[in-house]
């Protein structure tokens, strides 16, 4: 009984363990599998070439370019609503809303989170893309711009949660200093609240740049895949094509091993590097603050 | 330096200050509400028994979606079982075993990074290691064995933050009553977590349930007039299903569209229903 008893705690500990390290393996085990992929590109095609700014891959132009400036313009402007919005809407829950107010609202923001974002390209392409073309008296209204404003609207969720929790950890105390010196609430919000928790609300809106270039389906299905190099503002209203977008419209249609499949993998492997190094930023700065923090408390 | 304000002037500030953040909330919550009133009014007409359990014909043009909706069933439940106990022996491990060392900030670091890489790569990782690498082919295995990792990290970390909320007196006198390190968790700090668990678990199936990149090169079929047969087998799902039908078939009936978006939101809405209902409740009854 005894002995069964202990044998049963070793086998347990060891799978909890195991299970620890697993997201090691798994991080390990995807940068794996986009570089095995991936690196034959360098093989079969030349860098000049995949830096050009031309992707047409039935002539074998795997030009790169547009599609960066494709995702950075699209990013650019989702980050354009998500970040005031986000921000503003943080700021409402966590200092200015009543209590039933908050209890409300941050079940429906964790709602939008979880809307899947087909549901939102479907009705961009339904309504919000032909409101914009006859609005804006465009060609067409799959442009970056409609990606840009559904995209935000999917990268706020992740803003408003980051950024609500870092004001909520603002101690009582400064809040209560502040208007103990006169300030109004508003005062006390944008002088005491706001600068205490600024870095939470910088990885806050990391977090959502970050979500906002990894996003997909949405893209896909209203940004009019053009990859056309995006140079200047008006691209903004013009169709363009993002790196996610072309991942998932073209691997389902090349042969596997073929070049064109290497360039695609190598289109993820560059995704994954962008987003590690956009979680390993946000995550930095919250590892600092907590020392400075444990450095005022000690 | 700011000029200073006189009283009135900064009560003024902050009443037109209030106004403008409360209107940018709404402007923030407003049209989520009215999303999911267009669609349940859009598409409750397309809703009959016929719909919700025939198969598609004509091109996908009429009958039902049957193979979609359970498909999406298979992938939630398939990938429930690969992400659940993985995600939660992970947060056990970090909640109750690890101590501060570099390793333990590396996996810390690694559930952020797997949190954060875009969906699509998730797809294309699927393709390399489950459906070509490993020989799943296309299918509800390789899908769900995608959708799984994705949904890790949610899971790890609602799961760990639940289980750290059990205060540690409750670990300190189930061990002084003699009881074992493994038998205090399960009794003890997984009874008391297990709601706020429940509600991560829930969320994070919901989030797999709603997804297509992941899916689309791994175990996504366009369409397949009959149920899938094993894990082997290809599926339809709803939300490929609704990206097929809305941009991929030409002449598509409107209304069939807005009936598979309100299957599909209705599907991800219950289970969000669901995780805010257990967590609210937990929320009430805590004692400490």
């Amino acid at each position: 009984m005894e002995k069964s008893l202990n044998w049963h705690e070793f086998v347990i500990t060891r799978l909890i363990k195991a299970s620890g390290y697993s997201a090691i393996l798994f991080v390990a085990l995807i940068f794996f599998f986009l570089v095995r992929e991936g690196l034959p590109t360098f093989a079969e095609t030349s860098l000049s070439s995949l830096l050009s700014i031309r992707w047409y891959p039935i002539e074998d132009h795997f030009g790169i370019l547009p599609l960066l400036t494709g995702s950075l313009i699209v990013t650019i402007g989702a980050a354009l609503v998500a970040v005031p919005f986000g921000i503003g809407t943080a700021v409402y829950i966590s200092e200015i809303a009543p209590r039933w107010m908050r209890e409300i609202l941050k079940p429906l923001v964790e709602l939008l989170g979880g809307l899947p974002s087909v549901v939102l390209g479907f009705l961009g392409i339904l309504l919000l893309s032909p409101f914009i073309r006859v609005f804006l008296d465009l060609p067409t209204g799959l442009t970056a711009f409609t990606g840009s404003l559904l995209l935000g609207g999917i990268a706020v969720p992740t803003v408003v949660s980051v950024a609500e929790d870092a004001l909520d950890a603002v101690p009582r105390a400064y809040r209560e200093g502040a208007w103990a010196l006169g300030a109004t609430q508003w005062q006390t919000i944008w002088r005491v609240t706001f600068p205490a928790a600024r870095s939470g609300v910088l990885t806050a809106v990391m977090l959502g740049v970050g979500r906002a270039i990894g996003e997909t389906m949405t893209v896909m299905m209203v940004t009019g895949n053009a990859p056309v190099l995006a140079t200047k503002l008006g691209s903004l209203f013009s169709p363009v094509r993002t790196m996610t977008a072309t991942i998932a419209a073209e691997m389902g249609e090349v042969a596997n091993g073929s070049t064109h499949y290497h360039v695609l993998f190598f289109i993820g492997m560059v995704l994954f590097l962008i987003s590690l190094g956009v979680n390993i930023a946000a995550s930095s700065v919250v590892f600092r603050t907590k020392k400075r923090a444990e450095r005022i408390l000690s | 330096m700011r000029r200073a304000l006189l009283p009135i002037d900064r009560h003024i500030a902050q009443r037109v200050g209030f106004t403008a953040i409360t209107l940018m909330a709404f402007a923030t919550v407003l049209p989520i509400i009215a999303v999911v009133i267009y669609i349940l009014v859009q598409g409750l007409p397309a809703i009959s028994l016929e719909f919700l359990t025939g198969f598609p014909h004509d091109g996908m043009r009429a009958g039902g979606i049957l193979p979609a909706i359970i498909g999406t069933i298979y992938l939630t439940i398939g990938t429930a079982i690969f992400s659940v106990p993985l995600g939660i022996a992970a947060a056990i491990y970090l909640s109750e075993y690890a101590s501060d060392t570099p390793l333990t900030r590396t996996i810390r670091i690694a559930i952020i990074n797997l949190a954060g890489i875009p969906s699509v790569v998730y797809g294309l990782f699927g393709l390399g290691l489950f459906v070509l690498f490993l020989n799943f082919g296309t299918s509800i295995l390789a899908a769900s064995l995608t959708l799984s990792i994705m949904t890790l990290p949610v899971i790890i970390s609602t799961a760990e933050e639940s289980l750290r909320s059990v205060p540690q007196a409750f670990r300190t006198v189930s061990i002084s009553l003699g009881a074992t390190g493994w038998q205090t968790i399960r009794r003890i700090v997984l009874k008391e977590a297990l709601p706020g668990i429940l509600t991560g678990v829930i969320l994070g199936l919901e989030r797999a349930a709603g997804e297509t990149a992941p899916i689309l090169f791994t175990g996504a079929a366009f369409f397949l007039p009959r149920l899938p047969h094993s894990p082997f087998d290809a599926t339809m799902a709803l939300p490929y299903h609704l990206f097929v039908i809305s941009t991929q078939v030409p002449e598509m009936p409107i209304k069939i569209q807005y009936g598979t978006a309100l299957v599909l939101l209705v599907f991800v809405l219950t289970m969000n229903l669901i995780a805010t209902v257990i967590r609210s409740r937990a929320r009430a009854r805590r004692q400490w």
